[in-house]
């Protein structure tokens, strides 16, 4: 006998009997199938909500791009800096220039009550003065409708993100700053960036709008090269008349989204592990009444010389192929209802709202398939153990 | 209840089935009581709001100040019982991840605004009478494993001192206890006097102001008169009432009880389905049996409650299992380390997901019951 293709053609035949039978076990097959799908889609699902705004401040900033904050302030909402600090900062090297001087735009981040379109009810909505390098340092910014807004008016420009969650914030409309109503003047995009939350205007404006004196939270400034970042750190970090820190930008957003991500990733895990047990359960019920159905088969193919080890792989691979059937339809199920799914949340750590797009990236779906197999894996073993150990004679007497 | 003995014996004919369908529903309830628990954290909050509390902001943002100064005039308006004013300290302890809050207020103000922050009397005193005295929430002392006694240094961005500092030293003067459990014990609460004395700027200037009124129906009456009082002036306000204004946040996070009820649904769905397949199973490899039962005399009605009571019994047995260890798991405290202060599941959730279970087993058992009620004696005994 020629032993491994013997094995082989074994466990086809077998597999191929119990994936026949399936139409018999309509009822609870469906049963297990929707579980396993069910995890998946939750799986995927909610960890989408954290890829996307993962996503959403990782698109934020390039590796050559730094951001300066006071030292201390792990966010723009609570840094300050004066502008004798925001000149110095212009002059350091390693930054970036042009003919209409440096490419550093010291801005003021401030929020601003707006009512969401979904609820009506008041969000923060982040509000930035910039200075005109601003649009150089984030090339992504692209005005879509509408124009740019003039230096030194009362006008404003809003990323197509805040446009599209919060109530007024169409070209034409209007927004209240204090006393006056400021008018929304375009609407930019800035390829699925954070930037794209927000609302801009002029920071001199803004400052005497919010009262600011002559002051500013951040300076966002575009360097050389991404290796010139070390040299533009060290120089200010050092200089006696700043006491500043500075970040890459990339690093500055992923920081700021560690926290939401965590809690989203812990919660989605904690929820889907507990469902996979369910699900595993839903498995194992569904292959022991398969494996008990066809007690006698399993017998009979056993007594003509079929081994145990090929009834053991046949029925886990049924239960395996039974589940990734389940998980393709939960993964197919969370893309369809998920993907794109705009919506805006808090970011904590800037206080302020920050829309964003769920995103079932093809690893979320690769996950879930894991787990669909895993589920499997675990809801065939001990059926397909029970199918080997079976005792022929005993079995084949049920006849 | 004389058949309870033949539903037992009918769950215990195949322990195994039933064992993995108990198994499957315990597990969706474990799922229900810890969502229970994280809706209730996040949004929980506005059941304990007071409904006598207004909130007064700026109107701009919550971010810009208010003057200190608003407080007289807020209670010369009719209706005001007492303003009160906090601020944002934002303030870290060790690890900016350690996140909590801080607050300068008055203390004695506080305290009258806040009957559910219990305090002994002792305490109290100390508390007033220290002017760098904190006192810290039962959750958070913990956490920190804080003592009376304890100086705490806190770090501040927003806040630097007038001789540039940013660090602010606290002596924990007292513990307080929430009178409910939905009262955030978190917070670490300090005098107003010594924030206001060494900030180096900002003076003058609060963060926002709660109000108690003196009759809660007049709650919008009086918001209006409060933004009346301040229109027209630097500082616009928005007064709502305590709730809405809790509500707000939750409401910023995005809609939770939406995504919890979806998951929830999902969850169920699957449990309906695994654990209706397995009853109309069983009743489907004991219809000669059922047969028997009706040639000897039970009624239809009989039959249909006999089935329906398995699985009735089932589902209760795994939902209230199920509720249990959620309940275990729960009151172990919040796995997020911090972010959810208000972890904890709520009485009406726990006989919620009672009744949740019970109709779990009545919708599952009908469909193989009312086949049971149906089938005719005839039939069912040829079949053995």
């Amino acid at each position: 006998m020629s032993g491994p293709i013997n094995w082989f053609s074994q466990i086809i035949s077998v597999t191929k009997f119990g994936l026949l039978s399936v139409p018999q076990r309509r009822g609870s097959v469906a049963a297990a199938l929707f579980g396993v799908a069910g995890v998946v889609a939750v799986l995927v699902g909610v960890l989408s909500i954290a890829a996307g705004f993962r996503r959403a401040m990782a698109a934020s900033g390039s590796p050559d791009s730094a951001i300066v904050l006071r030292s201390g302030a792990d966010s723009e909402m609570v840094s300050g800096l004066g502008r004798d600090n925001t000149r110095v900062i212009a002059e350091a090297p390693g930054l970036a220039r042009t003919a209409e001087g440096p490419l550093a735009s010291a801005e003021l981040f401030v929020i601003i009550n707006l009512p969401k379109r979904t609820t009506g009810t008041d969000a923060n909505v982040p509000l930035r003065g910039v200075e005109q390098p601003a649009f150089k340092v984030r090339e992504e910014l692209k005005i879509i409708d509408g124009r740019p807004f003039e230096w030194g008016k009362n006008e404003v420009i809003v990323g197509q993100g805040a446009a599209r969650e919060f109530a007024g914030l169409q070209v034409g409309g209007k927004i209240p700053v204090g006393r006056y109503e400021w008018p929304v003047v375009g609407i930019f995009s800035a390829r699925g960036a954070s930037a794209e939350s927000e609302i801009w205007t002029d920071a001199r404006v803004l400052q005497q709008a919010y009262n600011r004196g002559d002051s500013f939270q951040s300076v966002y400034a575009k360097l050389t090269s991404p290796a010139a970042f070390q040299q533009f750190a060290d120089a200010l970090t050092t200089d006696p008349r700043l006491n500043v820190k500075v970040i890459r930008q990339p690093d500055f957003y992923a920081e700021q989204s560690t926290a939401m991500t965590k809690l989203i990733t812990t919660l989605g895990v904690l929820v889907a592990s507990l469902m996979a047990i369910g699900a595993v359960f839903g498995a194992l019920n569904t292959m022991y009444s398969s494996v008990s159905a066809r007690t006698r088969e399993i017998a009979t193919l056993r007594a003509l010389g079929f081994g145990r080890g090929a009834v053991v792989v046949s029925v886990m691979l049924e239960s395996i192929a039974l589940a990734l059937v389940g998980g393709a339809v939960g993964a197919a199920l969370a893309y369809w209802a998920f993907n794109g799914f705009q919506t805006a949340t808090m970011n904590w750590q800037s206080f302020s709202q920050i829309t964003f797009a769920f995103a079932v990236t093809p690893q979320l779906l690769i996950q879930g398939m894991v787990w669909a197999v895993l589920i499997g894996l675990v809801g065939g073993l001990f059926p397909a153990i029970r199918a080997a150990r079976l005792p022929i004679a005993a079995a084949l007497r049920e006849l | 209840m004389k058949f309870l003995h033949l539903t037992w014996s009918n769950l215990k004919r195949k322990k195994l089935r039933t064992a993995l369908t108990l198994l499957s529903i315990l597990v969706a309830f474990v799922l229900y009581g810890l969502l229970s628990a994280i809706k209730q954290a996040l949004v929980g909050g506005v059941e304990l709001a007071g409904q006598d509390r207004l909130v007064v902001r700026h109107k701009v943002s919550i971010i810009q100040l208010l003057p200190e100064s608003y407080k007289a005039r807020m209670e010369r308006i009719p209706g005001v019982a007492l303003a009160s004013h906090q601020t944002w300290f934002g303030g870290i302890y060790q690890d900016p991840k350690n996140f909590f809050m801080q607050n300068p207020v008055v203390p004695q103000e506080f305290l009258q605004l806040h009957p559910e922050i219990l305090l002994p009397e002792d305490q109290k005193k100390a508390w007033f009478q220290t002017r760098t005295g904190a006192i810290v929430g039962r959750k958070i002392a913990e956490r920190f494993k804080w003592k009376i006694g304890d100086k705490v240094p806190i770090q501040t961005p927003i806040w630097p001192k007038a001789d540039g500092g940013q660090t602010w030293d606290f002596d924990i003067v007292g513990i307080y206890d929430g009178k409910e459990k939905q009262t955030d014990t978190t917070w670490l609460l300090f005098h107003y006097d010594y924030f206001e004395e060494g900030r180096s700027y900002g003076k003058g200037q609060v963060g926002w102001y709660t109000i108690r009124i003196k009759d809660p129906s007049k709650a919008a009456e009086i918001a209006r008169a409060v933004d009346d009082e301040f229109a027209n002036s630097s500082a616009e306000t928005k007064t709502e009432p305590e709730g809405a204004f809790v509500q707000g946040w939750a409401k910023q996070v995005g809609n939770i009880a939406l995504m919890t009820a979806s998951i929830l649904g999902a969850v169920f769905f699957t449990i309906l389905l695994v654990t209706g397949n397995t009853m109309s199973q069983s009743v489907r490899e004991r219809t000669g049996e059922l047969g028997v039962l009706k040639a000897i005399g039970f009624t239809n009605g009989q039959v249909l409650a006999l089935v329906l009571l398995e699985s009735c019994v089932l589902a209760l047995l795994g939902g209230l299992l199920g509720l249990g260890l959620a309940w275990l798991l729960i009151s172990r405290g919040d796995p997020t380390g911090g972010m959810l202060p208000l972890f904890f599941f709520p009485t009406q959730d726990v006989l919620l997901g009672v009744g949740i279970s019970l109709a779990l087993g009545l919708v599952t058992g009908i469909f193989p019951a009312w086949q049971a009620m149906r089938l005719r004696v005839a039939e069912a005994l040829r079949r053995i």
